[in-house]
């Protein structure tokens, strides 16, 4: 383990950590609102955002999937150091978190039982901007459409088709942040 | 509220932010989303002791406690009254845990922390009510069993909600359910908005984020803005937001939730409006109600 694993945590983690959330909550409750949040410096090439939302959600038991080249041993031991979470695949994992294309394919993940929909995977995908424009969202938590820029609309819908089992998504660039829960209608434009 | 106590104490150094240990603010804020992204669906999760006996607002005070940030304005309210012991303990209890601000104005609170009432004054897009929820299952009257109430809202299976109400009809000429009225969430989960008077059902669909916290029952369940809330009734006899005739004896109101005062043994009575900040508000711009000349006295 480097050094670099042992760096880049919260500095005050109770009050960071609860500024993150609220912007984590916000995001969640008004799906296509772009929140920022700061606090974490993960190793590359994870982004802030998505470093700072494991860093307030993750722990010991939460299993965490690392998908694609995300799956590298500094980021590796950096999530273990700061979050205790044991790593995952897909099919056990709590949170997810990667690039769209390698966080496929979603029914990997776990959508909940009928029973017990919130026990589900959150997946945080990594994007390389975002942006309000794009496909149109709309349910609760908005008003009348929000736009945002989603890696694509076809797999969203089937999540929705499904509520209210289903998948609930944070999309991360930079030091930004939007969500997606299984509660949006997405239409393209 | 008293001088004393609005003055901001500095954070209790003895304290983690907000009480609660990060482990489990972590987990109470896991469970918060998930709350979100199924709304009216009631998450489990592991309540803790807190120091405050069950039935006085623990479920209320663990979700202040996962979401307040420095910096936020928290404002308690039991059945409308910022001054009862419950809302002034609690609020006591986060100045001196978290060092935040308290107000007892609705529009200058950030998070407001409430017992069996919605605020008069529209909320904003900025805020978020926190409600105090004694049993969250609006189907434990009818099926004692978690297990069967679980199956029952797996299954869309409410038949047995519009029989109860049906009953009330057939008993009572009406719906005779006045609190805790059953709502649908989005046309699929029947939620208890725990005990509001059914008049504060209409304002459930608002502007501010709604976070519902049960501590002994051990849920948590929420409302993102502008969800759909659909208050269960029937046809030929639809819902009705009831309360008492009259106005409000101090401010004049007629359209506030009005308490019943008993004011002699005589049978004397008077009503006056259940959200004292927005009494006080009233009378402060010129209101006056039958018995308003104390406009002026008490909180003010």
């Amino acid at each position: 383990m480097d050094d670099q694993a042992l760096s880049g945590g919260f500095a005050d983690t109770p009050r960071e950590a609860a500024l993150a959330f609220r912007a984590a909550l916000t995001a969640m409750a008004r799906p296509g609102r772009i929140e920022a949040v700061a606090g974490a410096r993960p190793p590359a090439p994870l982004s802030v955002a998505a470093g700072t939302l494991l860093l307030v959600l993750a722990d010991p038991t939460t299993p965490v999937h690392l998908a694609g080249a995300l799956d590298r041993p500094g980021l590796r031991d950096w999530l273990r150091f700061h979050t205790g979470a044991p790593l995952s695949d897909r099919a056990g994992a709590v949170f997810a978190v990667g690039r769209w294309a390698d966080l496929l394919p979603l029914d990997a993940y776990s959508l909940g039982t009928p029973d017990y929909p919130d026990r589900s995977a959150t997946l945080i995908v990594e994007m390389d901007a975002l942006d309000a424009t794009g496909a149109r969202l709309t349910g609760p938590g908005i008003e009348t459409s929000h736009g945002l820029s989603l890696p694509e609309i076809a797999a969203f819908r089937a999540n929705r088709a499904r509520f209210p089992l289903g998948l609930d998504f944070f999309l991360t660039a930079g030091e930004r942040l939007a969500a997606l829960p299984r509660s949006t209608h997405v239409e393209a434009v | 509220m008293t001088e004393a106590e609005s003055r901001v104490e500095a954070p209790g150094a003895d304290y983690n932010f907000a009480y609660l240990d990060e482990q489990t603010k972590r987990m109470i804020r896991r469970a918060l989303l998930k709350a979100l992204a199924v709304p009216g669906y009631q998450v489990p999760f592991a309540s803790r002791e807190m120091p405050m006996p069950y039935g006085w607002g623990t479920g209320g005070v663990q979700v202040s406690a996962a979401v307040l940030v420095p910096g936020d304005r928290l404002k308690v309210i039991d059945q409308g009254a910022d001054d009862t012991t419950n809302a002034v303990s609690i609020r006591k209890f986060f100045q001196k845990t978290a060092g935040i601000a308290v107000t007892g104005h609705t529009g200058e609170a950030t998070v407001i922390q409430t017992r069996h009432r919605i605020p008069e004054a529209p909320l904003t897009e900025g805020q978020i009510l926190v409600y105090q929820v004694p049993i969250p299952e609006p189907l434990r009257f009818l099926e004692p069993r978690e297990t069967e109430t679980r199956r029952m809202h797996a299954l869309e299976e409410y038949g047995l909600m519009h029989v109860k109400l049906y009953e009330d009809i057939a008993r009572h000429g009406e719906i005779a359910t006045a609190y805790a009225y059953p709502v649908q969430i989005e046309g699929r989960y029947v939620m208890d908005p725990s005990p509001i008077p059914k008049f504060d059902n209409p304002k459930l669909r608002m502007a501010a984020i709604q976070l519902f916290g049960a501590g002994r029952e051990q849920r948590i369940y929420a409302l993102p803005p502008y969800t759909e809330v659909v208050s269960l009734d029937f046809e030929d006899h639809p819902f009705v937001p009831g309360k008492a005739e009259g106005a409000c004896a101090l401010c004049g109101s007629e359209t506030s939730y009005l308490d019943e005062v008993i004011v002699d043994d005589r049978g004397g009575r008077m009503f006056v409006c259940s959200d004292t900040d927005y009494c006080a508000g009233r009378r402060a711009a010129g209101h006056v109600g039958a018995e308003g000349a104390a406009a002026g006295e008490g909180r003010a």
